[in-house]
């Protein structure tokens, strides 16, 4: 590393498997590192930061990762991925919009602005349908809505949540799919890995248990995957997939801090997901 | 065999839990007694912390 090089931060409050590891893989490259925990964390607005000026966003929280990616670029520091990254990233309906704008193929999304325009909407999109929480991770509280009265039922305990956000309803058409999904691992403009996940539960997350098994980088899928995390401004992104019927992609999320253990499980000792991070982070400080 | 450092009790139920040299701060271990996530609050001295509690927001 040269000494001209930008110093480097990791921001996380919670070291998990992918933080050690980029940690790990940082060390190993001799590039020093700080870590920095965002609860001890305050940025004064329009006051030069004497910290990193190179900040891996590693937060485990949406709102944290999301604030503390904006105050850091306020103070001059480069954040990956941007605050702009995580604000569409962490949102559903910023996804959606942005992928439809993008003319990149996504399941069909309408967002309702109060629980009974939602019923409307599901009644035209068809049934089954799926209810999502506009912010939300780890397939929480995503609601597969089969006819009416299961969709009145759930729309009625939106509205009886206290958050106003509860109350802006993202509905879309269920993707007839297999019991898979494919996560692609992009990094630094580059489709670098990729999983099926396969589960018993409809929701394929790996953090509900679902199962890790390789999938070849076709062309189709890693361009599709490189645009999608393009269309949101991420550079170390992991972008979800659908199969439809017949074989189409179709882009169902992208993850601006991903969690990548089970992608890593997969390949072994043929890639190392925190290396290649860390080979990203690396470059960026010394360019 | 992995070398370990110290190990600490947990502040739950006061087993010890064995970190080992990799340990880092603030990450996440697994009391092998009461199964408890506790945090790492320092290395050097090993300290444990309970682990916060997961937020609405955590996650991908």
């Amino acid at each position: 590393m040269s000494s001209a090089a930008a110093r480097l931060g990791v921001l996380a409050s919670r070291v998990r498997f992918e933080e050690k590891n980029i940690l790990t893989a940082l060390e190993r490259r001799g590039v020093a590192c700080e870590q920095i925990d965002p609860r001890a964390l305050s940025v004064r607005a329009g006051t030069p930061w004497d910290g990193p000026q190179i900040v891996l966003n590693r937060e485990v929280g949406h709102y944290r990762a999301l604030y503390a990616a904006s105050a850091l670029e306020s103070a001059g520091v480069t954040v990956l991925n941007s605050a702009a990254a995580t604000a569409v990233c962490g949102d559903k309906w910023q996804t959606s919009a942005a992928l439809v704008a993008r003319g990149l193929p996504t399941p069909e999304t309408t967002l309702a602005l109060t629980p009974d325009a939602a019923l409307k909407a599901l009644e035209e999109l068809g049934y089954p349908a799926v209810i999502k929480p506009l912010v939300g991770s780890w397939g929480r509280l995503v609601t597969r809505v089969t006819d009416r009265a299961m969709a009145e039922a759930v729309l009625e305990h939106l509205a009886a949540l206290p958050s106003p956000q509860s109350h802006i309803v993202y509905v879309q058409r269920e993707v007839a799919k297999a019991d898979r999904d494919i996560r692609v691992l992009v990094v630094g403009g580059r489709a670098v890995g990729a999983t099926y996940r396969r589960s018993e539960d409809w929701r394929t997350n790996v953090a509900r248990g679902a199962v890790s098994e390789r999938c070849p980088l076709e062309a189709d899928l890693t361009e599709l995957a490189v645009a999608a995390a393009d269309t949101v401004g991420a550079c170390v992104a992991g972008v979800d997939l659908l199969e439809e019927p017949g074989g189409r992609l179709t882009v169902l999320e992208v993850n601006d801090r991903v969690e990548f253990r089970g992608l890593q499980s997969t390949y072994g000792s043929d890639l190392d997901v925190a290396d290649t991070i860390a080979a990203l982070l690396t470059a960026k400080a010394e360019s | 065999m992995q070398e370990t450092l110290v190990a600490p009790e947990c502040p739950e139920c006061d087993a010890e839990v064995s970190l080992g040299t990799d340990a880092r701060v603030s990450e996440i271990v697994e009391c092998p007694e009461c199964r408890l996530e506790l945090e790492i609050e320092s290395v050097e001295p090993p300290r444990l912390l309970l682990a916060p509690e997961v937020e609405e927001d955590w996650g991908e």
